[in-house]
Formats: structure tokens, sequence, C-alpha cells
């Protein structure tokens, strides 16, 4: 591209076209003000912007404004096979891509009606890559949430031990956070050898500094402080705004999709569902939903170490075992329309495939996304609070912006 | 008689101006509707003790194509309480692409029916705030339509597929 070209003219009113907002200044009151946060700031997680009303320290209203980050995952996935979008897929949360890949290889299998034939073992193999991302993701969502609030020393900690995890994953997968591992029909590679001693002794390793990290931050007098009845999300609001997952949870609702659809080896698996109960303020606080979270990393280890005892006995490693032996050769599936959903660490991702039977690319494939759901109930839940909430508050719906934005 | 009947009877009843047909080839199982009955029929499945549906998961818009000169709004319903799926589709004309909102029935409809907007035009009537979500307020056309060409210059920035 030749250099003297030039590629962007900057003026003022660039942002104001593109975005505008919402929000206009001549029909503020005295007192109020408009404050702009975003979209590159630390505490809103990526690149999220807020138009905030404010009276003096009070925020009145909160316009979200998204799409920075998008990059036409639907579009992308209506012109490539259907084993090349699980990249893309990947990409959508960045921090649990094993989750979403699962997701979409369980619709795409059921959709060819060999969902049933997989070999148990690559059942159990998914399950435990995908607890373990699970892990990894809630690990970002209390490390971050804890640095939004001023506690530094945890992120290191969680990031210290996330680090385990995903050496785990690179070794299995070859790639540390975008692992296109799970394939439509089976698993890119099987477990390389050795990894089921190293997972159990990672599994010991952590429990204890589970407890530690709970110790100094969950119950911290400071953290219960700032997070304790604050960005109260009552069951009947999340509900109607769609909001799954730990925050779905938070609220009081026993609802985790692992058990009410019980998809892949979920129902052979003992594992709870934590919920909101309200402990150090009202039940659906910000406390809570991190609560639900941290509770939850105590289930997926649970489940991680019931994965391993499968795969040492009855699903054990053979000379023959071939991860990819169902892989179909040509995805076509017959013409139909197809709704998916799964438990990602953010709540429910769900997957709409409409295919033509002609061709291998879906005709329409729409994600939809649990961040994106989830953030939408923000102007509800951030009205009449002090800004600094509101930053406890984002931080607590543990927004993906690759996800919001796809 | 099971689930479906029931919730396919009370659609039946609820809906004043079109056909309403099943379609089998959909999963979870799909009713069609006219999209003057949308709101009516949404209401009652929202409210019905019978059904309960709570909550909206999932709105997809469909465009198919110039050819076909339709465009479909996709949307799938589940209810908590009695774990059944439904999806309800809606048929629409891909000249004047336009549906009633369900925002308020479902508080989760607003930003997905925003995205519907964004990506295929398709005007959401009676929406409380309907701007564009995911691409910039000044992009042209949208991106999601079968025949949709991308402009050449954003900005005097050349904008590369």
């Amino acid at each position: 591209m030749p250099t003297d070209r030039v590629q962007y003219i900057s003026k003022s009113d660039n942002l104001v076209l593109s975005e505008p907002a919402k929000l206009k200044a001549e029909n503020l009151h005295s007192e109020e003000m408009i404050i702009n946060i975003g979209p590159q700031h630390p505490s809103t997680h990526g690149v999220l912007r807020l138009e905030v009303l404010m009276d003096g320290e009070i925020v009145k209203e909160v316009v979200p404004h998204i799409g920075y980050l998008h990059r036409c995952f639907e579009k992308h996935a209506e012109n490539l096979p259907y084993n090349q979008v699980i990249p893309f897929v990947d990409r959508l949360d960045y921090v649990a891509s094993m989750n979403s890949e699962h997701a979409y290889a369980m619709g795409v299998e059921r959709m060819l009606g060999i969902a049933d034939q997989l070999p148990k073992r690559v059942e159990y193999v998914r399950v435990l890559v995908a607890e373990l991302n699970r892990i990894a993701s809630h690990f970002i969502a209390i490390g971050t949430y804890g640095m939004d609030i001023g506690a530094f020393t945890p992120f290191f900690w969680v990031m210290r031990d996330r680090e385990h995890i995903l050496r785990l994953l690179e070794w299995a997968s070859g790639a540390r956070l975008l692992y296109n591992y799970i394939w439509i029909g089976g698993l890119f590679y099987d477990l390389p050898v050795g990894f089921e001693d190293r997972c159990s002794d990672f599994v010991k390793y952590i429990r204890p500094k589970l407890a530690e990290l709970e110790t100094v931050l969950i119950e911290n007098k400071i953290f219960v402080d700032r997070t304790a009845n604050v960005g109260v999300l009552p069951l009947d609001l999340a509900i109607n705004g769609g909001v799954t997952g730990p925050m779905l949870r938070g609220s009081g609702l026993r609802f985790d999709l692992r058990k009410v659809d019980g998809y892949s080896v979920y129902p052979e698996l003992e594992f709870e569902i934590p919920i909101g109960e309200g402990k150090m303020g009202t039940v659906g606080d910000c406390w809570d939903r991190t609560d639900v979270r941290m509770r939850e990393i105590y289930e997926s280890l649970k489940i991680i170490e019931q994965c391993l005892q499968k795969l040492i006995s009855e699903h054990k490693r053979t000379r023959d075992f071939d991860p990819q032996a169902l892989v179909p050769k040509k995805i076509r599936p017959k013409a139909q329309d197809f709704y998916v959903r799964a438990e990602i660490p953010k709540g429910e991702l769900g997957f709409f495939f409409r295919s033509d039977g002609r061709s291998d690319v879906p005709f329409r494939c729409k994600c939809r996304s649990c961040s994106f759901v989830n953030l939408s109930v923000l102007p509800e839940i951030s009205k009449g609070i002090l800004v600094a909430d509101l930053i406890a508050i984002i931080g607590s719906i543990d927004v993906v912006m690759g996800e919001v934005d796809r | 008689m099971s689930t479906f009947d029931q919730v396919l009877t009370l659609v039946k009843d609820s809906c004043t101006h079109g056909e309403v047909a099943v379609d089998e080839n959909a999963t979870p199982r799909a009713i069609k509707i006219s999209a003057h009955d949308l709101v009516e029929v949404c209401q009652n499945l929202h409210r019905s003790p019978a059904t309960y549906f709570d909550m909206l998961s999932c709105i997809t818009g469909i465009d198919n194509g110039a050819e076909a000169g339709t465009m479909e709004v996709v949307y799938n319903l589940y209810s908590i309480p009695f774990n059944i799926h439904l999806m309800l589709k809606v048929l629409l004309s891909r000249d004047h692409p336009q549906v009633h909102t369900v925002s308020h029935i479902w508080k989760t409809a607003d930003w997905q029916e925003r995205e519907i907007f964004d990506m295929y035009g398709i005007s959401i009537l009676n929406h409380p705030d309907l701007r564009r979500i995911l691409m910039p307020a000044d992009w042209e056309g949208f991106p999601l339509r079968k025949d949709y060409k991308h402009q050449a210059y954003y900005r005097n920035v050349k904008v590369e597929y």
C-alpha cells in the first residue's frame, strides 16, 4: 500500500457521526452532566463505551454503545464451510474458546445426526477441556473484578494459576487461547500421554489456592463493602431480560443448562449448581454473582476429577483410538432450522443454524451471545447509584467484548 | 395431548389476521404465524399459565435473497418452569420489511431487535430506541442482506473484505 495516501482523516466530529450520543446536552437540567466512559478504559473490560448522565456523583441514566469490536462473525460464517467456522467461534469468547467450540460442534453434530455415535472418550475429553477453560474464564472474571475495585493482589494470583491451565490446554491443542481443538465429529488430537497425571496434579495444587483466594478477596471486608447490596438484579428482571449464567444464578434461580438440557456426558457426572443466597447483602447483588463464580470453580474441579477418573479407567487411551474417526469428510446437513444452546462460563451460548441442504456452507448462522444479552440489563440495574458502583456492576456482569460485538 | 399441541392451540386461538402453519423441519418445532399476529401471540404465550414462555432466548433475522423476495424473523422462546421450547417464525416482504416490537413483553428483545434492524434493515415498529447497534450510525447498507455490497470507502479508509 502506498504510504503517501492519506488513510484516515481525523475530524473532530468523526465520533459524533459514527456513534452519536443519545443524550443531548440541551436537555440537561442544572447540576446534571454527561460523562463519557470508554471505549478505551480499563474498567470497561475492553471496548465498551458508556454514556452516563450524572447528577453530581449519582448516575441517572446509562447508555451503552457497543460494536467497536465487531468482526462480522455471522457474515463470515455464511461464507465458510461448517468446519472452518470453528476458529471464528473461538474468537467470540476468547477467554473460554473450548466452551464455545463445544457448543458449536454439538449443534452441527446434532444437525448431521451423528451426536449419539460419538465415542465416550471424545465426550469426556471435551467436557474435561471445557471445564478447565471454564475455570480459566472464571479466574479472569474474578481477578479483573478484584482489580476493578482496588484489590490488586488476587489478579496476579489468578493469572499465575490460570497459566497452569493454559499450559495444559496448549499441551493438548498447541494453542494458548484459540484452540480449534474440538472438531465437528471428534477432536483434533487425543490427549497427550501424561496429560491425566499432570491434570490431577493441577487439581491437587489448585484447591488450597482457591481457599486462599476466597479468604483474600471474596470474604475480604473491603470487597464485601464494595459489592454487597450493589447492582441488585431482581429475578423477574433477570428472566425478562434474558440474563443467563452466573448472573441469573446469582439472582437465585438454580438454572444451568448443563443440568437442564443434560447435554454431552454431564448427566453422568455429579456436581452442584451454586446460586446466590444473599449471604452478604441482597440476593442478586454483585457479591452474589462473584461468589457463584467462585463456587462454580469448585464444581468444575469436581467434574474434572470425575472425567480424569473415567479417562484412566473405563475410557482409557488405546493405541488404535482415533479421535477423528467420526469427523465427516463433507459436512452437509439436510435442509432445516436448528437452535442449539449450551452453558459457557458467561451463560447460554446459542447458535441458530439454517442449512439449505445443498451446500456445505450455513445459509444462516446466528450467534446468541450471552455477554450481549447480559450487558443489555446494565441500564436497568444502574439507575440512582454512585459512579464507582457502576464500575463494580460492569465488572460483575463479566462481559467479554469479543462476544458482545461478535 | 402433548405440550406442543397445547401451545399450537393457544397460538391458533390468538391469531386473528393470518394463517398458522407448523414447520416440522425445525428443531425445536416451529410455528409460522403472520406478522400482524405476532404481538398478540407473544403476549398470550408469555401470560398463559399453561405455557408461560418467560424467556426469549434468541431473535434471528434471515434474508432469503432477492429471488425469494422474503425475509424472516425467528423467535426462540423458552419456558423455564415447563422446560418447553418453541420457535416462532414470521415471514416478511423484502420490499418493506417491518414487524412489531416485542420488547414490552421481554426486555431482552430491545437490543436483539436493534441488531436485526442494524443487520437487515427490518424496521421494528414501536421500538423504544431504534438505532444501529453494532455498525457505525453512518454506515451504508445492511450487511447481512444477501445482496449486500459494502461501500468502497468509509471515512477515506478503503473497506476491504
